[in-house]
């Protein structure tokens, strides 16, 4: 009984040692937290709306949603690369790599769109 | 026009007989209009001075008016070829020929210069066409200007040369080195021959003369027949250029021999009915499509006309189909070939044989009437052993006066087809219902095949039908026309058709349904009955009678089905139905206001993305404040603005090519803005951490 509880106190205390631990965190990282958030959110939506009105233009809904996909990918990615390898690459080439794959990804999700 | 009517000269007839099975019509205005449509001048004159002669001729034998203005152009073109020194001895001939007919003055001094230029032409002569036009000049030129003295040198020596082009089958070469021989020639160096005799008839050796005619004679045994008894010339097909055509062969030598007979006092010894087979040639051809064919008609029926060997006479008739309900009565007419008139004759009436029938004729021979007036010989009453039909009628043809039989020809007996026709009387008809065991009427109906009937019968297997009739001719005899059939239509369209037969005058048909049954069909009900009477000579008729109820037993099974009906024959070329084509259904959109809504929903998270960016405190310090710098930091952020924006404009309306090409410049340029932007911010930054 005492283990339960404490796993709810150690729960509860996990769930504030994170929190705390990610405020810690560069605001850089946040940013790009946030833009993956939002992309993933903005995907969510669009397979709500095609599941409410069916997928009668399939491409569309794929280009969308790829999209949004794709780019939280692209994210991160630079995200996911910046810490471990800071030393060797630095964040303004990881964030021309970002721009460049983007914009690739938005010409073929452009041509897809219909 | 004189010379059509000109005296008619003594010569030998041979009678013989002569077939004539066909009807040929002499001359008429149909003829006279085909001509005036076929030689019209271009822009008033013709190709050449042949044609020029060729279209005079015509309406000289054909006796239309000669039109001034034509008259004209042919003697101004005659007196430039005249005058003209490069005229050949051809041109020369024509324009003569020409001349004899348009009659257009030639002064002295030129006829003087032609009578020399031809004899030059003569002497230096080498193929049968030279010998003919020169000498043929020489003859023209001696009509038509009296004072001239035209002399033709060495006549014999110019007769043996033409001579020599003969060949012992009586046909004649063109020239000694072209080994080709043809009637067509044989005719143009008869006419030569005839002028160089005409010319200097006294230098010429009566033996050779003679010696011609056996050639003249030799010549005819190669003519060739119709089965109507038209005899014509025509010559091998061996060389496309020299070959003329039976028309044209055959009046050439026509003309050849005629012109021979005119200077000739001696005997020809030709079969009595070649002047009547050729005249039957070119009356044959009725009216030519093509002038040079219907001046070589028109020539040569001119030829026959008026010839020294023998005038065939040809009888014509209005209307060879009779009827004996209206009395009509028999004309004939006798001409010459242009239709001209004849000497007194009586045309008699010999024999008249039904179609097909070898039994002896049904009329005694006798005359017919000739009338003034129409200028025809008239059958005025039928025999009456002539009823309704077809026969052949034999004619023969007397002359009145004796001395007329030696100049003209008349074949003895001439067959012609005949047809008489008559209102043939329908009578006595009825149609009954019998029984079939006894033989007894169960309903019988009188009918009016002239008029209209509406007869209902009824009728099963075990009975017969029974329809008769009478058919009466005229003259009360009977009459089988060639068709009698009765029809019997089902409701279904399906038809049987029966011949009614005959004994004598009574026609009747007996239909026993018990031996029909199957080839009915076993089809019961309603039959409409239709009767057919047909003949080319009666008043036929297509009658429908009524109808007849037919109660046939039920069709076994292995019973043959009818044939299936033709549908409407038009119905197959009728429109068609209606196609409307099903397109795929489009897709059932949203409403708009839901994808407006959703639209607003997508924007949402990028707000709360702006919103969480300002949280966390987001702010522009690091921007470069130096100048160089910060422009590159613009541009970079403008050219990614313009990429973004390339993008939309690609999805509004570019295509791929062109936004690559866009994109292509603009990646360049922001390649380079960038690489220099971020260079600059990573050496500052690098400088701080070391810093």
């Amino acid at each position: 009984m005492g283990r339960t509880s404490s796993t709810k106190e150690d729960a509860g205390a996990l769930f504030h040692s994170l929190r705390s631990a990610y405020a810690a965190t560069p605001v850089n990282l946040k940013i790009i937290d946030l833009y993956v958030g939002f992309a993933i959110f903005t995907a969510l939506i669009q397979v709500v709306y095609m599941a409410m009105v069916g997928s009668f233009p399939f491409n569309s809904f794929l280009s969308g949603v790829l999209s949004c996909v794709g780019t939280a990918v692209l994210a991160g990615k630079s995200n996911f690369l910046s810490p471990l390898f800071a030393k060797d690459l630095p964040p303004e080439r990881a964030f021309a790599d970002f721009v460049l794959c983007n914009l690739v990804l938005h010409l073929v999700i452009m041509n897809f769109l219909g | 026009m004189a010379r059509r009517l000109a005296g008619f000269l003594v010569l030998l007839l041979v009678v013989s007989i002569c077939e004539a099975a066909f009807l040929f019509q002499p001359i008429s205005d149909s003829h006279r209009s085909a001509a005036l449509e076929l030689f019209t001048p271009d822009h008033g004159s013709f190709k050449s001075l042949e044609e020029t002669y060729e279209a005079l001729r015509t309406f000289q034998i054909l006796g239309i008016e000669k039109k001034p203005d034509l008259t004209a152009t042919a003697c101004r073109s005659i007196s430039e070829t005249v005058g003209s020194s490069s005229s050949t001895a051809k041109d020369l001939f024509y324009a003569l020929k020409a001349n004899s007919i348009a009659e257009c003055k030639i002064d002295k001094k030129a006829s003087k210069g032609i009578i020399s230029r031809l004899n030059a032409a003569v002497s230096g002569a080498s193929s049968l066409l030279d010998f003919y036009y020169s000498v043929g000049g020489l003859v023209l030129i001696k009509d038509q200007s009296s004072e001239a003295d035209v002399h033709l040198a060495d006549a014999e020596g110019v007769f043996r040369s033409v001579k020599a082009f003969s060949q012992s089958d009586g046909r004649w070469r063109y020239s000694s080195s072209n080994p080709e021989s043809s009637a067509f020639a044989a005719g143009i160096a008869l006419e030569t021959l005839a002028g160089i005799v005409s010319l200097a008839s006294s230098e010429i050796d009566q033996s050779l003369i003679s010696t011609l005619k056996n050639d003249i004679i030799k010549l005819f045994d190669s003519i060739e027949k119709y089965d109507d008894g038209a005899l014509y010339f025509d010559d091998k097909l061996v060389d496309g250029h020299e070959y003329q055509g039976p028309l044209s062969t055959t009046s050439s030598v026509l003309r050849g021999l005629t012109a021979f007979a005119a200077v000739t006092a001696e005997n020809l010894n030709l079969p009595g009915d070649t002047m009547l087979g050729l005249a039957k040639f070119f009356l044959g051809i009725c009216v030519p499509g093509d002038a040079k064919d219907f001046f070589n008609q028109i020539d040569s029926l001119a030829c026959l006309e008026s010839n020294r060997v023998s005038i065939p006479l040809i009888l014509s008739f209005p209307s060879t189909v009779l009827s004996l309900t209206r009395k009509d009565s028999l004309k004939v007419g006798v001409s010459t070939v242009l239709g001209s008139e004849v000497p007194s004759l009586t045309v008699k009436l010999v024999g008249a044989f039904s179609s097909g029938s070898k039994d002896a004729s049904l009329v005694e021979s006798q005359e017919l009437n000739f009338d003034k007036a129409s200028g025809l010989h008239i059958l005025n009453d039928l025999p009456k052993s002539i009823d309704v039909g077809s026969y052949t009628f034999v004619f023969e043809v007397v002359l009145h006066e004796p001395e007329h039989e030696e100049v003209y020809f008349m074949g003895s007996q001439t067959k012609v087809p005949i047809s008489v026709t008559g209102l043939i009387k329908v009578e006595n008809s009825e149609i009954a219902v019998l029984d079939s065991d006894l033989g007894s009427i169960e309903s019988q109906k009188k009918l009016d095949l002239a008029g209209k009937n509406a007869i209902s019968l009824s009728a099963n297997h075990l009975q017969k039908l029974r329809l008769s009739f009478q058919l009466t001719t005229p003259h009360g005899r009977s009459f089988k026309p060639h068709q009698a059939f009765l029809k019997l239509r089902h409701e279904s369209k399906v038809e049987h058709i029966f011949v009614v037969g005959n004994s004598g005058k009574q026609f009747e048909i007996v239909l026993n349904f018990l031996g029909l049954v199957e080839k009915f069909f076993y089809l019961s009900g309603k039959y409409d009955m239709e009767l057919t009477i047909g003949d080319a000579a009666m008043n036929s008729l297509l009658v429908a009678i009524g109808h007849i109820e037919l109660d046939l037993p039920e069709a076994p099974e292995k019973a043959p089905r009818p044939p299936p009906q033709p549908v409407d024959p038009y119905s197959r070329y009728g429109p068609k139905a209606e196609i409307t084509h099903i397109f795929r259904a489009p897709e059932k959109r949203p409403p708009q206001e839901l994808s407006l809504a959703f639209l607003g929903l997508t924007i949402l998270p990028l707000l709360g993305f702006l919103i969480g960016l300002l949280r966390l405190g987001v702010n522009l310090k690091n921007f470069p404040t130096k100048p160089v710098p910060a422009t590159f930091a613009v541009l970079f952020h403008v050219g990614i603005g313009a990429v973004l924006l390339l993008y939309v404009f690609f999805w509004v309306k570019l295509d791929l090519f062109q936004t690559l090409k866009l994109l292509g410049f603009l990646g360049v340029f922001l390649v380079f803005v960038g690489h220099r932007i971020l260079s600059h911010l990573a050496a500052a930054s690098a400088k701080l951490k070391s810093a």
